[in-house]
């Protein structure tokens, strides 16, 4: 047995896009033991709806990370909506599912750039990228924005989108979508990625399902789970079939991750197609007087947005359960015994957020 | 179709009692999640198939503490530092205890009081 020794990982780290430290206890190059700190940059969001009105704390939802943004806002309006029994227009449904994919697609293919950077794969990172701007144009020309939406409600959504625009939308995205299939390719079949990713950074279905693990993790060590099952938003009009893989390893969730860009690219061309007309926004009336935990998935997984209120215009409690904080625990059992120079890889495939787990 | 949810009442002495059973019984810890009113409210929630139910227990703002639930969930280590550091709950038990170091506060327990108390029909605030 070799010598013990304390390697501090982060919290500034080429592969970290965002700062989370962990002391890595290894010994000789492997790892033996990850302890993770957090809260450098824990802003205490959730604090502030005592202070906001109901209806303003939308547009600090929409804050809590600038890459699912638009869910963080939706999953908090849908929350209050549930309490306020708000019957949302149909059209606002489908809007928000159309939304709803894009996220997941551009947060998909940003991470699908910073995994092949860590690799050291610079012309796949300049790709993945390039072909997200093509969902960004989209996203800025739906709604005015290309990180914060602003286009959550409560009781709709904030602007409509004519069926014109949509379909002109969802023809740059089959454009998108056909370079994309070329670039999986790359991710599925090229001998360094392979190299890097296959076997590397276990997690077993046993251990990801008892320790927490949610999403792209989850479901990469073969558990079927996705919340938009559920059927929010207009999910219960679309067919949804969670991406499996059975792998458990860095391969199987980045292969979910793939798949998971070309389900949402065919989603969006089946909604821009389907979008019923009507109105897009319920006034609410009252104030919010109850309690609901909202499910929603987000690109990193199943989110919870629990809300509380108690007939006035603050809320008594808004609190976020982020994928991210929920793949910390299985973050750490899949460290143990890595090698040293594997750490930066497995991190970043659980994808980690953390604005997100630290709003 | 979104599941109904169901929030059973508990004392906090039969919390890892609860808990243990979820976790016999195949359910996956969700979040554990803490509300300040005129007590601390802690709600565990647990999913398992398309079922999603919580537990509800009450403890006093002062000197509340429970016990932990990491001998059943490792994963609940994160919730329990979380909600130790922002309300000021300790977990008796917990396998993974940062003593206050998990996030780095300015203000030590800033969720444990709430200006959202409602004090004749009007919040605080």
């Amino acid at each position: 047995m070799g010598e013990r020794t304390v390697i501090p990982f982060g919290p500034q780290h080429p592969v970290l896009p965002e700062p989370i430290h962990i002391d890595l206890v290894v010994e000789d190059e492997h790892v033996v033991e990850a302890i993770p700190s957090f809260g450098f940059i824990h802003r205490g969001l959730e604090k502030l709806v005592e202070k906001k009105d109901f209806h303003e704390f939308t547009y600090v939802a929409e804050r809590v990370c600038g890459i699912c943004s638009y869910i963080h806002g939706m999953g908090y309006c849908q929350a209050v909506e549930t309490v306020m029994n708000i019957q949302v227009p149909l059209r606002a449904k489908w809007l928000r599912s159309f939304w709803c994919e894009l996220s997941r697609a551009h947060s998909h293919l940003l991470w699908a750039g910073l995994l092949a950077d860590a690799f050291g794969f610079e012309n796949l990172f300049m790709q993945c990228w390039r072909i997200r701007e093509t969902v960004l144009d989209v996203i800025e020309e739906t709604t005015g924005g290309r990180v914060i939406f602003g286009s959550a409600k409560i009781g709709g959504v904030r602007r409509d989108v004519d069926n014109d625009t949509l379909k002109r939308c969802a023809a740059k995205i089959a454009f998108a979508a056909v370079e994309f299939e070329e670039l999986k390719k790359v991710f599925r079949d090229d001998y360094s990625v392979k190299q890097r990713l296959c076997g590397v950074g276990m997690l077993s279905r046993d251990d990801a399902w008892a320790l927490g693990a949610v999403g792209p993790t989850l479901r990469g060590s073969g558990v079927r789970t996705d919340t938009r099952l559920e059927g929010y938003a207009a999910y219960g009009e679309l067919k949804i079939e969670p991406i499996v893989e059975t792998a458990c390893d860095s391969y199987a969730r980045c292969m979910v991750r793939m798949h998971e860009i070309t389900q949402s690219f065919d989603l969006i061309q089946e909604i821009a197609a389907r979008t019923p007309e009507g109105p897009v926004f319920e006034k609410p009336s009252g104030y919010p007087n109850g309690e609901y935990f909202a499910r929603l998935e987000q690109p990193r997984g199943e989110v919870i947005y629990y809300v509380k209120g108690n007939g006035t215009k603050n809320l008594s409690r808004f609190r976020v359960r982020t994928p991210t904080f929920a793949n910390i625990p299985p973050l750490l059992h899949m460290l143990q015994g890595c090698e040293l120079a594997d750490v930066g890889l497995i991190v970043l495939t659980i994808d980690p957020c953390i604005s997100c787990a630290e709003r | 179709m979104i599941p109904e949810q169901v929030i059973h009442e508990i004392e906090p002495a039969a919390l890892r009692e609860r808990t243990a059973a979820y976790r016999r019984d195949g359910w996956r810890l969700v979040q554990i999640c803490s509300t300040t009113l005129d007590v601390f409210e802690l709600s565990y929630s647990f999913t398992k198939d398309d079922r999603f139910e919580h537990l509800r227990l009450r403890l006093p703002l002062d000197g509340a503490q429970v016990a932990s639930i990491t001998g059943e969930y490792f994963g609940a280590f994160a919730y329990e530092n979380e909600i130790h550091d922002l309300f000021g709950i300790r977990f008796d038990g917990l396998k993974l205890d940062y003593l206050g170091n998990f996030f780095k506060t300015s203000v030590s327990k800033p969720f444990a009081t709430s200006m959202c108390v409602v004090t004749g029909g009007k919040a605080n605030g």
